[in-house]
């Protein structure tokens, strides 16, 4: 009796719910990242990580994360102290905060607000694609603040990618809300159980999505923001311990979210693949697998691809995913009128 | 009062405290300075310490200069203090990735000055060392070319390709890098049991495995964006820098010192001197590309070819003392074209050795590349010319 009483309370539901998601914030990025390791070594005819945690180095990610505190945190000479130690916490709140509305199942039964999600907001995909761009304002900071030439090439680059590439991705994320009548990335989600999912009808979007989330994520082969060969390592140069860990989690984590977004709005969500009929397992199962196949191919191209250049990363977003994002919510567009 | 007020001033472009200098213009005045990068020593894409000072426009490069000389270990003057036995162990270190091509030109020195006759079989296993190193020392440019460009994987395979053959190598020379397997007249000792065929069949496996790097690099359509058209080298800029090897070939010259001025036995064996059309990034990763399978094409006619006999002409002398008199000794090395000037004065040391080494004018030649590319752009231009450091500086 007392027990339903204390889990009718919203506030306990509410610190459950976020209690699970810096669960799963502080998880998930680590899973990709060891995936990322052992994936890109087998690609490679290497072994990756093989010693800590006895068990092909489960836990080298645990182990690199305990030698980073232990490390001495530097902080140049010449740089901007406050804003240099804050960059780290801009690059990683607005990642954390997608995962708050990220839906990883429905909602319950007879109680639609709440689910495997930490909030059914009604603006959920803009909220994510809006509070996602704010990473690059770390990036800034971090370039500017640091004092250091190769530092502020990188910052500027990433600056120039992010406003070239939010573009794109805002409008093949727009498309899908006009199919799916919504931006509430639950309704989207809930939208594909009965009919195809919208990867097939907004192919050109999905790839267009997924080229720029890499790009927003400076990843391979868009990673001209920290391409260590030319400019060290970008905005992160100067970084060291810590504050350099967060930067990392901030970008596995961003691989995270927009894996997940990208399997609400293209892949059915936590939807079973259909023609099957096996639900019995559990919806988030299907989230889970889907975010850990596109974050496979992210992993993938990395190994795969060399890195483009900055001027022709910026030519292939006005060019050529600009127009094509546009072509798109146009046959959208016409769809929904016609149809 | 001027508004202009530079504080700091007056330091090396991109030398210590560099950084610091704050210009601060009024208002009216807001004007735009190239900004000096010091690139290197200590930068992951020189892999060595080779420093380009760079001023940039934005990223555009308007002006770059390479700095050279922080690995210099006066070979020459080494060279002068040791006899001929200790310079082949010496001149295997300046350019580690091609270790055996640089012995050799030093015993052909000394064997010319000499006039010693050297048993067919060292000579032919001479050549089969030589080309294997070859091929060793392309794979790891071939990797991190890759690499440079931001591709992690070739790098990894040519490793694996490059274990093996280290492998093969040690076998027949106790070494993996140095291996100082020549000796003046012949070699260090015979070859083991075995290694033909090991030899043989490593050839097989590299021929395949070399598509790999086709389908990963030469045919990936980003890496074709990197470097088609990026750094075009003018062969008479190329001839005039006293550019070689695949840099050289890459603008279309066909000069390979092994078919133009044949030593060892290389006119009895058939290989084909491959060039390039454009002489862009794209042309030298070719052209490197290609020269490893030209490789492998030599190694296998050794095979059929090595006689059985001895490898060291009967007795030799514990002291070598070559006849007073000097030589010059021309070999197709790896990276390109090294020179061997020695002058003897009938003493157990060289009154004067020489090295003409082919990073030096490779390196030499850059600035013309760097003026008017992009930054990112200077990756694909460094990394295509092919270069060691310690080949550089000596």
């Amino acid at each position: 009796m007392i027990f339903e009483h204390f889990f009718n309370d919203p506030w306990v539901i509410l610190g459950l719910k976020l209690a699970a998601v810096l669960g799963l914030f502080l998880t998930l990025p680590l899973i990709v990242g060891y995936g990322e390791h052992k994936g890109l070594a087998h690609m490679q005819s290497r072994f990756g990580p093989m010693e800590a945690g006895k068990f092909h180095g489960w836990a080298q990610l645990i182990a690199d994360g305990v030698k980073f505190i232990q490390k001495e945190d530097i902080i140049p000479e010449a740089a901007d102290r406050k804003v240099f130690a804050m960059a780290p916490a801009f690059a990683l709140l607005p990642v954390m905060l997608t995962f708050l509305v990220l839906p990883f199942g429905p909602g319950l039964a007879g109680d639609e607000a709440n689910g495997f999600f930490g909030e059914n907001m009604d603006l959920s995909l803009f909220f994510v694609l809006a509070i996602s761009a704010v990473g690059v304002i770390a990036m800034l900071m971090a370039g500017w603040s640091s004092a250091n030439k190769f530092a502020l090439i990188g910052a500027i680059r990433g600056a120039a990618q992010l406003i070239a590439y939010e573009l794109p991705l805002v409008l093949a994320a727009g498309a899908v809300a006009m199919q799916a009548g919504s931006v509430s990335l639950v309704d989207i989600a809930a939208a594909q159980s009965d009919q195809l999912w919208f990867v097939v009808p907004q192919f050109a979007g999905f790839i267009i999505f997924i080229m720029a989330s890499l790009a927003e994520l400076s990843r391979p082969p868009f990673d001209m923001p920290i391409a260590d060969s030319e400019i060290i390592f970008g905005h992160m140069t100067e970084y060291t311990g810590l504050r350099f860990a967060l930067f990392l989690l901030a970008e596995y984590a961003g691989i995270v979210a927009l894996a997940a977004v990208a399997t609400v709005l293209f892949l059915g969500g936590w939807n079973a693949p259909p023609l099957l009929d096996i639900s019995f397992i559990p919806a988030p199962f299907w989230t889970f697998a889907k975010i850990g196949a596109l974050a496979f191919v992210i992993i993938w191209l990395r190994a795969t691809y060399p890195r483009l250049r900055e001027d022709q990363l910026q030519k292939m977003a006005w060019k050529f995913l600009i127009p094509a994002s546009l072509i798109q919510i146009l046959a959208t567009g016409i769809f929904k009128v016609a149809f | 009062m001027s508004s202009t007020e530079t504080r700091h001033a007056g330091m090396l472009p991109g030398g210590p405290g560099e950084s610091i200098q704050v210009v601060v213009a009024s208002d009216e005045e807001f004007e735009t300075k190239d900004m000096t990068l010091s690139i290197g020593p200590q930068h992951p894409s020189t892999h060595g310490v080779l420093r380009v000072v760079l001023t940039l426009d934005g990223e555009i490069i308007k002006d770059a200069i390479p700095v050279v000389g922080y690995m210099h270990r006066g070979f020459d003057k080494l060279a002068e203090a040791r006899d001929y036995r200790q310079i082949v162990a010496l001149s295997n270190r300046h350019d580690w990735l091609s270790a055996f091509g640089n012995e050799i030109g030093v015993v052909l020195a000394a064997e010319r000055l000499m006039e010693l006759e050297v048993p067919a079989r060292a000579t032919w296993i001479r050549m089969l060392m030589c080309e294997w190193n070859r091929v060793l020392n392309h794979l790891m440019f071939i990797g991190s070319f890759g690499l440079e460009l931001g591709a992690m994987t070739p790098i990894f395979y040519a490793f694996r390709e490059r274990e093996e053959i280290q492998a093969l190598m040690e076998m027949a020379t106790g070494a993996r890098l140095h291996y100082t397997y020549c000796r003046v007249g012949g070699l260090k000792e015979d070859l083991p049991k075995g290694f033909i065929q090991r030899s043989a069949s490593l050839v097989k496996i590299i021929r395949s495995r070399m598509a790999d790097y086709e389908g990963l690099l030469l045919g990936n359509e980003i890496f074709k964006k990197r470097t088609v058209g990026i750094g075009r080298l003018d062969p008479q800029v190329a001839l005039e820098y006293g550019v070689s090897g695949p840099i050289l070939q890459a603008t279309g010259v066909a000069e390979d010192a092994r078919k133009t001025e044949p030593y060892l036995f290389y006119d009895q064996v058939e290989f084909d001197v491959p060039v390039g059309a454009n002489g862009d990034s794209y042309d030298r990763f070719h052209v490197l590309y290609l020269r490893v399978l030209e490789s492998l094409k030599i190694i296998e006619q050794i095979h059929s070819k090595i006689p059985a006999g001895p490898i060291m002409p009967g007795k030799m002398p514990k002291n070598l003392k070559p006849p007073a008199g000097w030589t010059y000794v021309r070999t197709e090395n790896s990276l390109g074209e090294t020179g061997y000037y020695v002058v003897s004065r009938g003493g157990t040391e060289p009154w004067r050795f020489k090295m003409r080494t082919p990073s030096f004018h490779n390196v030499s030649m850059i600035p013309e590349l760097l003026r008017g590319v992009l930054l990112p752009d200077l990756i694909s231009v460094l990394g295509s010319v092919f270069f060691v450091v310690g080949d550089v500086d000596r």
